[in-house]
């Protein structure tokens, strides 16, 4: 999480952004935190941990925690077969590996057509939310996904009380 | 010609370190009675480069203290004068402030002048004194001329009471105070008597410090005098008479050479009336003054002066930027990430080809021969790749090992015992990672053992042992761990105090503890049996810590203690952090990694064998012994082939307080694995201690027994309550 983001949450909201969809929703991110897209494949299952945690895979040498966002917003269909998607998302010092529905689409968004997001409308927590916005005929959710991956409520990293 | 030289600087600090290192080996090792001429040219030639690098680069700070350091050096190379003990000190202490100071160049920390002032006092002062032993070198003695000039006068301050002045009223501290009021103030000598001999550098007025004095002793009583650059018999009219050495001809400077270590045989030309000590004084007080300077401002000054070309170099020093500090033996320097990067990449290697052999082997064999080939020898290439990237992590345990005679010369000196260090087996190859965190426990458990385990000279005496304890420090592998072993001639453990202090600090013991259970009692936080808090040790944190480090290491600590013959301490550890040698087993679909060195037996027990206890946890009984069954399936919510010990397989695995029986499914195989941390990009994992890749290129946890044992026996605990 760049210092700039916190004090102007606009400032980096330019840009390209990846689109994909979690049952009816759909949602975007910023596409430079996202490292490559592959099938979901050879996922080592970790015990005792939340069930949207997946497990670990093997990222060329690195092992990579795997998030399924189906099962922690209660999204859609859980379902691994050979359309199964995983966006690996590079977020600064840590790479995690993010299953959802589909990916859809690239998209340019400008800062005007981001627009606040309302209390509700989402099963993200409106602060890992940055705005919604229009691509096409549709609607996405614009989401801070490093500021989510990185939040308490993933478990994805010991916080240091916890430590 | 304009070179920027500061991109060189910290090639001259890497080799400068790697100097200090050889010499301070050397001079640890240089028998003071019979020193090795060879040893002796190899100090200076070290201590010559170091010189020569610093002047090149603009470092005259260090250009000049290594100047003292290598005339002294000099002396004792040309045999005019014999090496002492001192002078083995004073070397170490200069060796130390070159390291203090280099750092300083590298991150632009202060450097302690002062001190830089006192070691190179010191050097100088051995280097004159006993040059009366012998002829004096002519060589050096211009060499002196190198080194340049002064600003505020120096008066050194010689206090000679008829009496014990200092017993009444006046006190020292004051005196000092006030002195220290008017300068930079050190005290050079002080007897009992209240004899007592300053230096300050500042006044320009000699009567402002014997002002001081008139109320506290008769004037004859005390003596001031500048300290001298040039002749004594100037000395009257010689204050602020502080030229640059360099415009004095070579005349002089022969003459203050003399004078300076001459402080026997050329008495009659001092005043009569100067008290031996004050001589002694001004002997080496002759060429101390520029070290008593703001660093900066004198080293350029001496470097503009100089006549040589020192003064085209460049001061810049830019190049601070934050290196390792470690000091490395000859080597190219690569950065640890790089071979780490390296190990990973050798690691796909591995799978990718495990995964190209695993495709070819549906290719007939008689057709593709030359793939079936090719393969056989990638598979050859790449194993020996693998051990060959390995290897680079191994260092030598040398690397740790060799800090500790200095250390141990340090501590007995501060403590008066007399410790021989014996070395065993410093070259035994340790991982990189391990050896660095090994630094600290051993450096601890080493001055426990000269702290608490040697006794003094006189009691040892008394138990009719010989004087001078030893301690050897021992590394040897065992099997596929390494020992490393500390073993003292000591006292020895006292296990009536261990019980007493235990007892006093609430601790758990049974009832009749043995002796293995009482030498553990060291290990819990804040326990000392130390009668009182030394510097060195005492203070009841340390063993705690060193248990907690050598965990962390995977390894384990290992006590002997005898009362009245020594104690042996053995810490075990893996060989390395990066590989590790498992037993792949499978629970279910999953496959996990046991560390092979914790597996002691696996059976496949008969339904008799299983007992259950109080309704709850189960034991296998094994050969009249009983064993915690940890059925993994359940401590890691696995869904498992078979839920019955007797169709699936029991490992008896060592934990760090008891075994216990790990069932599982079934034992795969025996293999290498290249340990990965699962923190790196996830977080800790309760009963896992990290990850691996296996050659299908999917990741197997790896078991962290210690750790399950717990949560195994907290689960029951659970269930229970």
């Amino acid at each position: 999480m760049t210092e700039e983001t916190q004090d102007n949450p606009l400032l980096n909201q330019a840009g390209e952004y990846l689109t994909f969809t979690l049952g009816d929703e759909e949602y975007a991110i910023d596409i430079l935190k996202v490292q490559e897209i592959r099938g979901y494949d050879a996922v080592t299952r970790i015990a005792n941990t939340p069930d949207y945690i997946k497990g670990v895979i093997n990222m060329r040498g690195v092992i990579v925690p795997v998030v399924d966002m189906r099962l922690k917003f209660h999204l859609g269909n859980a379902t691994y077969d050979q359309f199964t998607v995983m966006i690996i998302l590079n977020l600064g010092q840590r790479i995690v590996g993010m299953v959802v529905d589909s990916v859809s689409d690239v998209v340019a968004l400008k800062l005007d057509e981001i627009r606040p997001a309302p209390d509700f409308g989402a099963s993200f927590d409106t602060q890992y939310l940055l705005g919604l916005a229009t691509v096409g005929e549709r609607m996405a959710i614009v989401v801070d996904i490093e500021k989510l991956m990185t939040s308490q409520e993933m478990g994805l990293i010991d916080q240091l009380a916890g430590v | 010609m304009n070179i920027d030289l500061s991109q060189f600087h910290q090639v001259f600090i890497d080799e400068a370190y790697e100097h200090l290192g050889t010499m301070e080996q050397l001079l640890l090792a240089l028998d003071v009675e019979d020193p090795s001429l060879e040893d002796l040219n190899a100090i200076f030639r070290a201590a010559h480069s170091i010189k020569g690098g610093s002047g090149t680069f603009g470092f005259s700070d260090i250009a000049s203290l290594t100047h003292a350091l290598e005339t002294l050096l000099d002396k004792l190379r040309k045999q005019t004068l014999a090496v002492t003990d001192e002078m083995i000190s004073a070397f170490l202490s200069c060796c130390d402030l070159l390291s203090a100071m280099l750092e300083a160049h590298q991150d632009g920390s202060p450097v302690d002048e002062a001190q830089i002032e006192v070691v190179r006092a010191e050097l100088l002062r051995l280097g004159d004194e006993s040059v009366v032993l012998a002829e004096p070198p002519a060589a050096s003695e211009t060499t002196y001329a190198e080194i340049e000039s002064v600003t505020a006068p120096i008066w050194l301050i010689d206090l000679h009471p008829q009496s014990d002045i200092f017993s009444g009223a006046a006190s020292i501290d004051a005196v000092s105070e006030d002195l220290a009021a008017l300068g930079q103030l050190s005290v050079i000598n002080q007897q009992p008597n209240s004899h007592i001999s300053w230096r300050l550098q500042g006044p320009e007025d000699p009567d402002v410090i014997s002002e001081i004095f008139a109320f506290i002793c008769q004037p004859s009583e005390v003596t001031i005098q500048p300290e001298l650059r040039d002749d004594a018999v100037e000395e009257d009219e010689g204050f602020g008479f502080f030229v640059d050495e360099a415009e004095l001809p070579a005349q002089q400077a022969q003459n203050e050479a003399e004078q300076g270590f001459g402080f026997f045989v050329e008495l009659d030309e001092l005043p009569a009336n100067q008290a031996a000590a004050q001589e002694q004084q001004q002997g080496y007080g002759f060429f101390v003054d520029e070290a008593s300077l703001p660093v900066a401002s004198s080293s350029a000054d001496a470097i503009s002066n100089q006549p040589m070309q020192k003064s085209q170099v460049s001061l810049a020093q830019k190049n601070r930027s934050e290196t390792p500090k470690h000091q490395a033996e000859t080597s190219i320097r690569v950065g640890v990430e790089k071979v780490d990067q390296l190990i990973n990449l050798v690691g796909e290697l591995v799978i990718t080809r495990s995964m190209l052999a695993q495709s070819a082997s549906q290719l007939d064999s008689v057709e593709y021969e030359s793939i079936h080939n090719g393969l056989v020898n990638l598979e050859r290439n790449s194993r020996d790749l693998q051990e060959a990237v390995m290897s680079i992590r191994m260092l030598p345990i040398n690397f740790v090992f060799g800090r500790f005679p200095r250390v141990v010369r340090d501590l007995t000196q501060k403590m008066h015992k007399k410790v021989r260090l014996k070395l065993v087996g410093e070259e035994t190859e340790l991982d990189k990672g391990l050896i660095e965190k090994l630094a600290d426990p051993l450096t601890h458990l080493l001055r426990n053992s000269i702290d608490h385990g040697i006794e003094t000279p006189e009691i040892r005496r008394a138990a009719g042992k010989p004087e001078e304890g030893t301690i050897t420090l021992s590394a040897s592998h065992q099997g596929g761990s390494i020992l490393v072993e500390i073993v003292d001639d000591g006292a020895g453990l006292n296990r009536e105090k261990l019980l007493e202090k235990a007892r006093e600090k609430n601790l758990a013991i049974s009832e009749n503890p043995t002796d293995k259970e009482v030498w553990q009692l060291i290990f819990a936080p804040g326990f000392s049996t130390a009668k009182e808090v030394t510097d060195v040790s005492g203070r009841g944190v340390g063993m705690d810590v060193v248990q907690r480090n050598i965990a962390e290491m995977k390894g384990q600590v290992e006590i002997e203690s005898i009362p009245g013959v020594g104690t042996t301490i053995g810490l075990r550890l893996p060989l390395t952090l990066a590989i590790l040698d498992g037993m792949t087993l499978r629970v279910g679909k999953e496959i996990f990694i046991l560390p092979l060195t914790r597996i002691l037996e696996s059976f496949q027990p008969e339904p008799e064998q299983l007992k259950t206890v109080s309704g709850k946890g189960r034991v296998v009984q094994m050969r009249g012994e009983y064993l915690p069954l940890l059925e993994l399936y359940k401590t890691l919510n696995l869904e498992p082939e078979v839920t019955e010990p007797e169709k699936g397989i029991l490992v008896v695995v060592e934990t760090n307080s008891d075994k216990v029986a790990l069932f599982v499914d079934e034992l795969i195989a025996q293999q290498q694995v290249v340990i990965k941390s699962l923190e790196t990009h996830y977080r800790k994992v309760d009963g896992i201690s990290g990850a691996t890749i296996m050659g299908d290129g999917r990741v197997a946890l790896i078991l962290d027994i210690d750790k399950l044992a717990r949560m195994h026996s907290t689960d029951n605990q659970l269930q229970k309550g």
